[in-house]
Parts: structure tokens; C-alpha cells; sequence
């Protein structure tokens, strides 16, 4: 069953593809080894695991402007995430997003976007419409 | 988002294709945030180093600055954030051709829409301040927390694509810090340990930025005592802006907005939370290693102003390095120009460390220059880049400069 969770809307285009969520922030400059497409950042909850295609579920962002650009970058080489959920976005990030024409959305109606999602669920955001479905959610009777 | 005639006609495409996608870029930007119109702004200021934008970005560049000067040049004065090289230095750092190509082009096609390369994270310390009230569009986090904060501009982070957009249209959205009503505190901080030097207010900063943990969350401190100089605040800020993307704060009886906590409160002040000699000590701690063989030194984040390129080489005079340690200092290509006349390069890069023009070490590729030179155990007085580079496979750690320089030359952390 799915199930549908509203947000304000966002930037990008509609995205699919499987969750990745941490009770973490969220920064490309900080967090990310971005040529092998891994988490780097020792301290981070997503240490060492891939973010390539995934939908990225993090409270905010974090750290400097440079995620603006690396988005973008990474983009065009096809190692970006598929869409970023947060809590709170920053500037920078939805600037980022919409350069690199990435889905982005925050702001969740039902409260914390990391615990109404769980790793490996697969979503659909369309952030025009600020909705994110969860197209397996067990929960839902 | 309103319109007016001027931003209707950008949008439409009738002043050039750069200036109609810098309307659609920010209208995106702004529609997220809610943004009502837009705002002129008097500056813009760009961060663009060739990490961050690797091919793709520069590639975006050309093309802009493809179009003819009238469609393409900036309609306000930009500059620009630190480079991710410096030309007259990067093949002894390991730095390669192709970084130094990328880097070329860059700055052709930067040049070609009128933007000035400064290279600075301290505009606010070299080129042009903005004033109270001035709406500006500027990138690197420490130079927007500065001028909101102890200058009292308005500015968002803008990151390197929206600070273009803003000097091609010369206005950006009007959301977040340009507006007052996202100015006032929501957070409010007791100080009940004075900082000493840059690394202490640096300490600070980033402890007062991990609990804010938020773009949208403004501090107010209070309990300090005694006028921080700029260099304290440049660390301050960068610090917690780094550690909690955090924008603008108001110390009370120092910062323009703040003249008494009142003046920043929407009613009631919110609940204070102390911040203690332990809690600073906790988060230094955090970047220790005494007594550890360090491989590098690196003074940057922000860059060195005049002040402390002259500490630096009053710290280094007649001293050499550890064989076993290097040492970059980066700075302004203006500071390092008044530097040269003053004679401050000369006895730096005596002790055989290396002045750097116009980068910060963390934008200049620091993963690969980590790998060519073999460096891991990074010491830095800038609490902002040792919170950076530990996912730049380095282990950071965290002392004065003093204590910095001598680490230096004895090759370990004292």
C-alpha cells in the first residue's frame, strides 16, 4: 500500500527511487567523497555507504556554499542523489537543486521527515506539488 | 512572486539569455522560500572555485560568458571567493595541469562578464563592506555571517549559481535574512567564559552553531566583555557558520542590530542557555592529538588578514620548519601584495613555510594534495577547517597559532 506525505513545495523535477535516510545534516563540500559517490566523512550517520540514485532523507543542511555547484557536478557525472528530503532545507541546497535540475522538497506536514521515512522505501516526490509517496509503506492499512 | 517591468522583460528573455536564466534560477529559489518580489541588491560576491565546479561548472560558465558583453556583463559590482589554485604555486603542492587548465578557464570566463577576481573570503576586511542596511548577494558563509552580523547587511547564503544569477539581473529574491521579521533571535546564549585569542572566539562560534544546527535559527550572546577585534569575528562567525549553517548572530551591546536584548527579541527573549569554560573545552577537545607528529600546518578559513600575516611572521622569525612539517599560509592577492612591499612574505617563507595568493586551503582540491604529499595529521588555529577536512581524509586537530608555529618547527603538536 502507499502512502502520501505532504510538504511545501519544492524544486526539481518528479524523482522515484529507494530511500536512504539518518538522523543526520547534510553538507556535498563536508560529508561526501563525490568522485567515488560515498559518504566520507567519518563522524557522518551514512559513513560509507552509497547516495548515488538514492532518495536522501537528512534533518538539514549544513556547512558552506559550495554544495551549490556540487550538485550540479555531480549531476552531470550521474552521481548525484535521485531527490533530497529534508527537514529544513538552506538556501544553498535548493539553489544547488535548482541548477542541477535535482528534485528537492522540506517541510513535512506530519513532523520529522527521518522517522516517517525508513531506509530502503521506495518514493515518489513531486515537489511541484509538495508530495512524497511511499509506494511500500507496510504501514498503511 | 511580483514582477516588476524591468524584471518581466529579463524573464522574457528581451535583455540577453544570461540575464533571462538568472530570472528563472531565482524565481525557482524564491518560489521555495516563499520569496513575495525581489530585492536590488549593490554587490555580488561568487564562490567559485574549480573543485566545487569541476568541468560541468566551468562548462556552465563558458557558456554564459559566451554571449555578447551587453547580454553577459554583470549589472552590479561582483567579486569573487577564493580560487581552487594558485598559478604561481600548484606543482610543488601535487596539483596537477588539468587543475590548472580548469582554473584558466574560469577565470577567462569570469573575466568576461566584468566580474573582479579578488579571491577572498575577507571582503569585508579588503575590498568594499557593505553598509548597515545594504541588501547584497554574497557567497562563502563567513563572509554573509560577518556583514550581517557586525555590519548589519542583508544577505542569504548565496551559493555560487545564485550570486551569479543576482549580479546578471542585479536583484535576488527578497526571503530569509532580507527580510527583518527573520532577523530576530531565537536562540539565546550566556557566555560564562571570555575567548582569549581568534581560535577561542573560533570555539565559540562553532559551539553556538552546532546547538543553533539550523539556516533559520539566529543567536543572541550575551556575557562578553570587552570589543573583539575583526579577526576575532571573522573567526567567530566562520566557525558557526560552518558548525550549524547558520547565517547572522547579535551580541548584545556590540553588534549593530543589538544595542540591548530587547532590540532583537519579538517579544519575550528566549530561554537562556549557558555556555561554559567545560563545553568549550569539550569541543576543542574533540581535536586534540597532543603531543602527535603533525605533517602539515595550514593557516586559512578565512584567509590571513594584514594583522595576522604579521603575527605569523613575528612567530616564524628566525625559525625553521621540521623536515618533517610544512606550513601554507593563505591570504588575499591584495594582502599578500601589501605583504610583499612590507617585507611580512619574505620572513614567513624564510622558516620554509609557503604564503598561498587567493586560495583557502579547504577549496583547493585538499583531498588530492592530502594524497600527493602524503599528509593526514592536519593542525590549524580556524576551528571552521578543522570541521571541514576530517571528510578530506585528514585528522584535524585544533590549537592557537602559537601554539601552531611551533608545532611547525618542532614537528609536533606541543
Amino acid at each position: 500500500m502507499s502512502r502520501i506525505l505532504k510538504c511545501h513545495p519544492g524544486i526539481g523535477p518528479a524523482a522515484e527511487g529507494v530511500a536512504l535516510v539518518a538522523k543526520d545534516d547534510f553538507s556535498a563540500r563536508y560529508d561526501l567523497d563525490r568522485l567515488a559517490g560515498v559518504f566520507s566523512r567519518p563522524g557522518h550517520a551514512l559513513a560509507g555507504q552509497s547516495y548515488v540514485d538514492r532518495i536522501l532523507v537528512v534533518n538539514t543542511a549544513k556547512g558552506g556554499v559550495a554544495s551549490a555547484w556540487m550538485l550540479h557536478e555531480m549531476k552531470t557525472r550521474a552521481m548525484a542523489p535521485a531527490a533530497i528530503l529534508f527537514n529544513a532545507a538552506n538556501t544553498i541546497l535548493a539553489q544547488g537543486a535548482a541548477l542541477a535540475d535535482l528534485a528537492m522538497c522540506d517541510r513535512f506536514a506530519d513532523g520529522d521527515v527521518t522517522d516517517l521515512i525508513r531506509t530502503g522505501q521506495r518514493l515518489h516526490v513531486d515537489p511541484a506539488r509538495g508530495l512524497v509517496t511511499i509506494l511500500d509503506d507496510e504501514e498503511t492499512p | 512572486m511580483r514582477l516588476n517591468d524591468e524584471e518581466q522583460a529579463m524573464l522574457a528573455g528581451a535583455l540577453g539569455r544570461p540575464r533571462q536564466w538568472a530570472m528563472e534560477h531565482m524565481l525557482q529559489v524564491g518560489g521555495m522560500f516563499d520569496a513575495e518580489d525581489m530585492v536590488a541588491v549593490s554587490q555580488a560576491h561568487m564562490m567559485a572555485d574549480t573543485e566545487s565546479l569541476g568541468e560541468a561548472g566551468v562548462a556552465f560558465l563558458e557558456d554564459l560568458a559566451g554571449h555578447p558583453a551587453a547580454a553577459c556583463r554583470v549589472a552590479v559590482p561582483m567579486i569573487t571567493d577564493p580560487r581552487g589554485i594558485d598559478l604561481s604555486y600548484y606543482q610543488p603542492l601535487g596539483q596537477t595541469e588539468a587543475m590548472a587548465d580548469l582554473e584558466r578557464r574560469a577565470i577567462a570566463a569570469c573575466s568576461a562578464m566584468g566580474i573582479l577576481m579578488t579571491d577572498t573570503c575577507i571582503n569585508y576586511q579588503t575590498i568594499m563592506p557593505p553598509v548597515r542596511g545594504d541588501h547584497v548577494a554574497y557567497g562563502d558563509t563567513g563572509v554573509v555571517i560577518y556583514s550581517n552580523s557586525v555590519l548589519g547587511a542583508y544577505s542569504n547564503f548565496e551559493g555560487g549559481p545564485s550570486a551569479l544569477a543576482a549580479g546578471l539581473a542585479g536583484r535576488t529574491p527578497r526571503y530569509g535574512l532580507h527580510l527583518d521579521a527573520n532577523r530576530k533571535a531565537t536562540r539565546r546564549f550566556i557566555v560564562r567564559h571570555q575567548p582569549r585569542d581568534p581560535t577561542e572566539w573560533g570555539i565559540l562560534g562553532g559551539l553556538i552553531g552546532r546547538r543553533c544546527g539550523s539556516y533559520w535559527a539566529v543567536p543572541v550572546v550575551e556575557g562578553l566583555e570587552g570589543i573583539p577585534t575583526s579577526d576575532a569575528l571573522k573567526h567567530f562567525g566562520a566557525a558557526m557558520a560552518s558548525f550549524g549553517s547558520t547565517p547572522l548572530y547579535h551580541l548584545v551591546g556590540i553588534t549593530p542590530e543589538a544595542r540591548c536584548l530587547a532590540d532583537v527579541c519579538d517579544g519575550p527573549p528566549p530561554a537562556a542557555e549557558e555556555v561554559t569554560q567545560s563545553d568549550l573545552e569539550a569541543l576543542r577537545a574533540e581535536y586534540g592529538a597532543s603531543g602527535e607528529a603533525v605533517d602539515v600546518v595550514v593557516f586559512a578559513a578565512p584567509q590571513l588578514s594584514h594583522v595576522e600575516m604579521q603575527q605569523v611572521a613575528d612567530l616564524l622569525d628566525g625559525k625553521r620548519l621540521s623536515e618533517t612539517t610544512a606550513m601554507l599560509v593563505c591570504t588575499a592577492p591584495t594582502i599578500a601584495a601589501d605583504c610583499e612591499r612590507l617585507g611580512l612574505i619574505a620572513r614567513i617563507e624564510a622558516s620554509g613555510a609557503k604564503v598561498l595568493r587567493g586560495t583557502c586551503f579547504y577549496q583547493q582540491y585538499a583531498r588530492e594534495i592530502g594524497e600527493a604529499q602524503g599528509w593526514t595529521r592536519l593542525l590549524s588555529n580556524s576551528t571552521k577547517i578543522v570541521n571541514i577536512l576530517g571528510g578530506y581524509g585528514y585528522a584535524p586537530a585544533l590549537r592557537s597559532m602559537e601554539d601552531c608555529v611551533e608545532a611547525a618547527v618542532t614537528g609536533r603538536i606541543p
